[in-house]
This record gives C-alpha cells, structure tokens and sequence, in this order.
C-alpha cells in the first residue's frame, strides 16, 4: 500500500525552507511575454480550466455558482502585491502548508498523480501569468 | 484520532450528540420520497434481479445461493451491516462483492462476475437490501485493525495533482460547497445506489473512483485491497447508522 509520509514531510520541509522567503513572494514573472489580463479572465471562470470557482466567489456574475470554501476574489488586487498573486498561484503551500488550494505550476511532493496529468502542472506559465495579471486588476472592494 | 476510532468501534456515539449526516440527510426531500419509494426506487430493480439470482440453481449443478445459506430474508440480514470481513483463505478482508464472487468460484463452479457489472450489482444490491435499517456494525475481528488503520491512512493522505486528502473534503470541509455540490460527510450508508448523474445503479468503489479522479489521482483498482481498507475505515466512522440501501444520490 502506498505511504506518502515521506512526501509528505518532503514537501512540508520546502515549505518551510521556502515560506523564509515568501514574504516577497515570486517577483520574477516565469514568462517573457507580460500577462493578459483578458485570458486570465477566461481561465478563471472557466471552471474545467482554472477550477478558481470550485472554491472561490468572486466578480464574475455571469457564473452561475461559485463554492464557499476559500476568500472571495473581488478586490484581491488590492490586498496582494503581483509577487505575493504570483506565488499563490505558482505554490500555495509555501504561503500556507495546510492550504486546500491546489499547486497550480509545481509538481514536487504530490503522490498518486494519475497518469494522464502525471509531469504536467494544472495551468501553464504563461496562464499564471495571465490569471496573476487578471487578480491584478481586481482591485475595487466590490461593494 | 486512532483513540477516537477504537471509541467509535466500542461505544457508537449516542443519538443526541451525534453530528454524522448522511447523503440522505442532506438530500431534498422529492429524492428523500423516491429513495423511501417502495416500488418508485430504480435500485429497487436490481435487487428484484439480485433476488432471481440468489435463488436460481447455477446450470454447473451446485446449489443455488439460496440452497446453501436459505431464505435470504432472515440468511443474509446483517450481513452487510458488518462487512468487510476476513476471508481464511485468502488471508485477507474482503468487500460484499468479493465475498459474493468468491461463493461463485468456490462452492457454486461458476466463474467470477465482472465488478460493477449489473448482475454482482443486483446480488449485492439484494443483500444489502436484508440490512436496510439496520445499524452499520463493523467486524470486530482484530485482525480488521491494521486494515482500518491503513484505511485510515489513506484516507487522510493528499493525492492527485489537486493534492487533496478525502478527509479535507469530508471531514474539514463537509457541509461547504464545492462549486454548486454540497459536500457530504462521506458516510458509505447508501451502497450500492442509484446516481442519477450515473443513469444507473454503482458500488462504493465507483464512488470512490469518481472522488480520486475528481482529485485527479490515479484510482485504485474496484475491490482492491485499498479500496477494502477505505471502506473498513468508513463502515468504523459510520458505525451506528442505518444502511439505506439502495440509496439514491443526484
Ligand atoms: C480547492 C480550493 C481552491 C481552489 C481550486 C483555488 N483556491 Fe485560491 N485559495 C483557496 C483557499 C482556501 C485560500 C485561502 C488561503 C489558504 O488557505 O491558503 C485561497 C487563497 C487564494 C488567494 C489569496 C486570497 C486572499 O485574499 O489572500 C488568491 C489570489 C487565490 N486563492 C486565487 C485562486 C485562483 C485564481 C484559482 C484558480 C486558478 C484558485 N485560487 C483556486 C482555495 C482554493
Ligand atoms: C475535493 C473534494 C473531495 C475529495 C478530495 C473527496 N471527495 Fe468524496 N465527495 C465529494 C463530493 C462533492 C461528493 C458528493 C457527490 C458529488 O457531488 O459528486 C462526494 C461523495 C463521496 C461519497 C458518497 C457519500 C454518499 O452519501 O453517498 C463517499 C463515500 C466519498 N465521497 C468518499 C471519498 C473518499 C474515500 C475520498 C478519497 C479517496 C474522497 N471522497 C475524496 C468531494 C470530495
């Protein structure tokens, strides 16, 4: 039967090395072409693509049911800097071992992996990118 | 939480401070009535067939079902309101369904059936049904512990590239909404049972499929020794409350 443990404690391990630095979050973008704010947009709301909404409410009325397990997005963009967005995107774990937010660009102690995602990450560099530049803009209160 | 299990296997909790909902609790009330429905309930097919086959003679010659252990009502009440149990030979636990399939093999000349298929389905389904109402009340043959341990395990380790555990799903965040799906507890009370999302009648380990997928993690195999051990680890968390099988669930 598979353990994780060591996995487990692997990745907590990183975390804590990484969670050192994350007060200033992933300054650098991973891409070299800026994001796009438009398509971040799209990947968000797109439940198959960004899964955002599985979790998270946010300004975005045209979709019909968001879940109620994670912070509401609308005014993000004023509570985090594009570095702090980035590095949600990229690792929650690093910010928060315990977070229930998926790993959207790192693969490294994740067990079990079916085999049709294994090696690939939930959403490309160049979608953080976009989503990271979408969050950004997020920034009226929303009330 | 290991203190906590061995607590739920002794002294189920009482009634009054019991806070475990089953998918039935959280069910709206027209899927409440088509589940109670005694004849409107589509499981309610395979455990006709279920029952046609449990009292039909196998053409290998060997007795029927029925012929060995009798009448099913009184035979098999109970039965799966304590599995999985330790089989001798195989020196392992053993989900219904196996069990099922090993009386095939062993006493009746008869070959396997295929897992999810609808004929192990309405056999087990029939079975089950002789529990309905009666309280989940796991083996306690010791030899079960590890196996729930390790069940126990599994079901609190993250998996997939969502990297989720069932227990953040159905014990942290139970109740919450996963998009427009509420999350239930979990409990394996209903099974098999009819999904209407499915179209069709489907075992535990479907369900458990479906979650390990969602989490996109690669599923253990129906009737795998994990998925034994899950189910000895669900049927402990769930001991005191009634099967209701066959359930339905959206
Ligand atoms: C399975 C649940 C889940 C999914 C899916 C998810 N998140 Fe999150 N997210 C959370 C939780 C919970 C938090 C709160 C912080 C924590 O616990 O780590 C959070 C925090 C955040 C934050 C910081 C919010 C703040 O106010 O500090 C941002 C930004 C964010 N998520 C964006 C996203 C985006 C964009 C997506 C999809 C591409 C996404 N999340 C998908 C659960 C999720
Ligand atoms: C991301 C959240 C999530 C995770 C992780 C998860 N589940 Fe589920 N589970 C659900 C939801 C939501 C349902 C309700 C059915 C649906 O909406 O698809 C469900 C249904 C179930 C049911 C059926 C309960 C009933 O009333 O019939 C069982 C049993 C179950 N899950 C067990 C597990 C096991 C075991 C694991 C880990 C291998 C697991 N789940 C992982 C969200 C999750």
């Amino acid at each position: 039967m598979p353990r994780s443990r060591m996995s487990r404690s692997a990745s907590l391990a990183l975390a804590l090395w990484a969670g050192a630095a994350s007060g200033q979050g992933l300054p650098e973008p991973l891409t070299d072409v800026p994001g796009d704010p438009a398509a971040g947009r799209e990947v968000v709301v797109t439940r198959e693509r960004g899964l955002c909404i599985l979790c998270h409410a946010g300004p975005f009325p045209e979709v019909p049911f968001t879940g109620d397990l994670a912070p509401d997005l609308t005014g993000v963009g004023a509570r985090l800097t594009v570095p702090e967005l980035r590095q949600r995107m990229v690792d929650s774990r690093v910010v928060n071992p315990a977070t229930i937010m998926p790993p959207y660009h790192a693969t490294d102690g994740l067990a079990r992996v079916g085999e049709r995602w294994q090696g690939t990450t939930i959403l490309t560099a160049q979608e953080v990118e976009d989503v990271v530049a979408y969050l950004a803009t997020l920034t009226e209160d929303g009330t | 939480m290991r203190a906590a299990l061995a607590l739920l296997l002794l002294a189920p909790p009482a009634a009054a401070q019991d806070d475990r909902r089953t998918g039935y609790d959280d069910m709206t009330p027209e899927l409440q009535a088509m589940q109670d429905d005694p004849v409107g309930n589509p499981g309610l097919f395979w455990v006709l067939d279920g029952e046609a086959m449990y009292s039909a003679a196998p053409d290998t010659g060997a007795e029927s079902c029925a012929g060995c252990h009798g009448d099913g009502e009184t035979a098999m009440s109970g039965v799966a309101a304590r599995y999985p149990a330790w089989d001798e030979a195989l020196d392992r636990p053993v989900d219904l369904a196996g069990r099922i399939d090993l009386c095939r093999v062993r006493h009746q000349g008869l070959p396997p059936l295929e897992r999810e298929s609808d004929a192990l389905l309405s056999l087990t389904a029939y079975v089950t049904n002789q529990s309905r109402g009666l309280p989940i009340a796991p083996d306690p043959d010791p030899r079960l512990d590890g196996w729930r341990e390790q069940g126990e395990d599994l079901f609190t380790t993250r998996m997939g590239q969502l990297n989720l555990s069932c227990a953040q799903c159905h014990d942290d965040l139970a109740g919450g909404h996963l998009a427009a799906a509420l999350i239930p507890q979990g409990h394996p009370t209903g099974y098999p049972l009819y999904r209407l999302e499915w179209e069709t009648m489907g075992s535990l380990d479907r369900r458990f499929g479906n979650c390990m997928f969602g989490v996109r993690a690669e599923p253990f195999g129906a009737g795998s020794a994990e998925y034994v051990a899950l189910e000895l680890y669900l049927k402990a968390r769930a001991a005191g409350l009634a099967i209701e099988a066959p359930a339905i669930r959206p």
